[in-house]
């Protein structure tokens, strides 16, 4: 009776995962291997690997995602540290959520009105006789966008990775002679790292896909492959193709997950 | 596992219980539905006085249904959820529609008012003998430009949008068609090419065109271009109309050597209940003076000819929107091409964005 009681319990999870994620997995799987008429096929993912322009779009993601999740993380960490030394820490926290409360369009269109050629920022230089400066739809203004998007989602991990160091390891360490340097490379970051971690797969993996501010902020001057998948599915209705670089972007995200797990698994065996 | 069947099975009661109370309700709804109108068009698109007035007129009850993209509409009359009686389509969704067997056709005997439309907007290509649709609105593809920026009048053709001088000034509208079809007209070939090496030239000719770009956008550009952003933009007539109501430095010119020709078209879908009523529907707003209050509120381009005299001069003689006839018959209407096809010009229209800088 109580393993029956169990069991019941699991259903509305095992429904969840089946309908939602098991399902649909193996549905992108299905339609990546498939032509449009429903018949096996590799041609898509022959056109993917013999195409420059996927390949090219490919490199233009990764080289995105790993610019947004550097330039978050070197902004976060000092902040998040920072953070643990302050009082009134929870207000602090709460200013840093806040942001995630408002709708990321609408953050997306306050940007549009900040960048603009007769935005806030163009107006602040033209005060100094700086001309307008054009910012809105440059590489510049997509990564400024959505590191800012970014951001709350990495300082909560660390923040919480390093209030959780005990302060006697870093008193300890400098008792022993250790320079600030040492004591940050060899006992702060290895024991924040955990947080670190899932800081940089909470934002390095939906950056791979980000599409709705390449449009918006980078004027579909910068072409991931989130917005290749948007034009397959939705322009040409060519599933089959958009599901193989679904399958493709998926492979990409576990590459990620497994190199920021290596360095986990490789210190807790030392 | 008792339970777990209990549950399941309890589910799917209420599920059938849902099925049955929908089927109910829908045939209760047909059965009242002989004075019911269901329409289904793009929003803000017709001057809702002219719905109270039909209504007073005929004694039917409008609903009126709106969508934003041809494909979402194409899906829902395709799942048939509600019964649509009657829908406005562009050209090359009528064709689509048509090829899935979900139009009904039209007793043209019930539609009088049809003899008030222009020649240049019937017996177009979609649907040769207007079997299908009539049309409602027309417009054209141009550039739309700025005279703070630009001088008024030194845009002509399309070529001019290659000039060195417009550097990251130009917005072009997000739709794969429309771009590529542009530089196809620059260079001469037709619109509706299926010639893969025209395409390519067309594509390397847009390349050329990149520095020139600023962005390319859906609608935004709208936006854009009313508050001064971008110095010229790529966009579709009634779009225009917008934004030059909002902005007076604003100016549209159809370039030269010819352009894109669009329709939205009243169609009957195979789901309409109460044709009866679809059929009164468009032969009221087909009547002149219906189709000029219509065009007056809405801003686009009316195909009823004879509507033409009860507009404004000013609007009437708008060459931004009403071109003149010799212009109108150049223009190229877009064919419905193969899924293979479409599919190149996306496929080139994404490698020209990819390269963009």
């Amino acid at each position: 009776m109580k393993n029956n009681k169990r069991v019941f319990f699991l259903v509305p999870y095992l429904l969840w995962i089946v309908l939602f994620v098991i399902l649909p997995l193996l549905l992108i799987g299905w339609y990546s291997i498939t032509d449009t008429n429903g018949h096996f096929t590799l041609e898509n993912y022959q056109r993917f690997f013999g195409s420059g322009t996927f390949l090219r779009m490919s490199l233009n993601s990764l080289w995105y995602a790993f610019l947004i999740t550097l330039f978050t993380l070197v902004i976060s960490y000092p902040a998040a540290y920072l953070l643990t030394k302050m009082k009134h820490q929870q207000f602090w926290l709460l200013l840093i959520i806040l942001p995630t409360w408002i709708n990321l369009l609408l953050k997306a269109y306050a940007f549009i009105g900040i960048l603009g050629t007769h935005g806030m920022v163009n107006q602040f230089l033209q005060l100094f006789g700086l001309g307008p400066v054009n910012m809105l739809f440059t590489n510049f203004a997509f990564i400024l966008v959505a590191v800012y998007i970014e951001i709350p989602f990495m300082i909560l991990p660390i923040y919480n990775a390093i209030a959780d160091i005990n302060p006697a390891v870093i008193q300890a360490s400098e008792d022993l002679g250790a320079s600030k340097w040492q004591t940050f490379r060899y006992v702060l970051w290895p024991l924040s790292w955990p947080g670190v971690e899932s800081g940089i797969q909470a934002i390095f993996i939906p950056s791979l896909s980000l599409f709705m501010l390449t449009r918006l902020i980078g004027g579909n001057r910068v072409i991931t492959l989130g917005t290749a998948i948007e034009e397959y599915f939705m322009t040409t209705m060519n599933w089959n193709m958009g599901a193989t670089i679904g399958v493709i972007l998926i492979v990409m995200m576990i590459v990620v997950m497994l190199i920021t797990g290596q360095r986990k698994k490789g210190r807790t065996r030392k | 596992m008792k339970k777990l069947l209990w549950g399941i099975s309890a589910i799917l009661l209420v599920c059938l219980g849902l099925w049955g109370l929908s089927n109910k309700l829908l045939q209760s709804s047909a059965a009242s539905g002989n004075h019911k109108l269901i329409i289904y068009n793009w929003g803000d698109y017709i001057d809702p006085d002219l719905i109270s007035k039909f209504e007073k007129q005929t004694g039917y009850r409008v609903t009126y249904q709106t969508f934003d993209s041809n494909e979402a509409m194409y899906t829902k009359i395709k799942q048939g959820g509600t019964a649509y009686d009657l829908a406005v389509p562009s050209e090359y969704m009528v064709t689509k529609l048509r090829k899935a067997g979900l139009l009904e056709k039209l007793d043209l005997s019930k539609i009088p008012n049809r003899k008030y439309l222009g020649k240049n907007f019937i017996h177009q290509s979609f649907d040769p003998q207007n079997e299908y649709s009539l049309p409602y609105f027309w417009g054209t593809l141009g550039i739309i430009y700025n005279d703070k920026f630009v001088k008024a009048g030194s845009i002509t053709s399309w070529n001019d949008l290659w000039n060195k001088k417009y550097r990251h000034n130009i917005l072009l509208v997000d739709s794969a068609r429309d771009i590529m079809g542009l530089s196809l007209a620059s260079l001469g070939y037709s619109m509706n090419t299926t010639n893969t090496i025209e395409l390519h030239l067309a594509k390397t000719k847009l390349d050329n065109l990149g520095s020139n770009v600023k962005a390319i956008i859906a609608d935004e550009l709208k936006m854009y271009m009313i508050q001064n952003e971008a110095a010229i933009g790529v966009t579709w007539s009634g779009e225009a109309s917008e934004m030059l109501a909002a902005n007076k430095h604003l100016h549209y010119v159809v370039p030269k050597p010819y352009s894109n020709l669009w329709f939205d078209n009243f169609v009957v879908p195979k789901t309409a209940k109460n044709p009866q009523a679809a059929y009164a529907f468009i032969n009221f707003m087909l009547d002149p003076k219906n189709a000029a209050q219509n065009a007056e509120y809405v801003g686009y381009a009316t195909p009823v000819e004879a509507a033409l005299k009860y507009l404004p001069k000013s609007v009437r003689d708008d060459k931004q929107f009403y071109p003149d006839r010799k212009l109108v018959k150049r223009l190229e209407v877009f064919k419905d091409l193969s899924k293979s096809k479409v599919q190149e010009y996306n496929d080139l229209f994404l490698e020209f964005k990819m390269y963009v800088h």
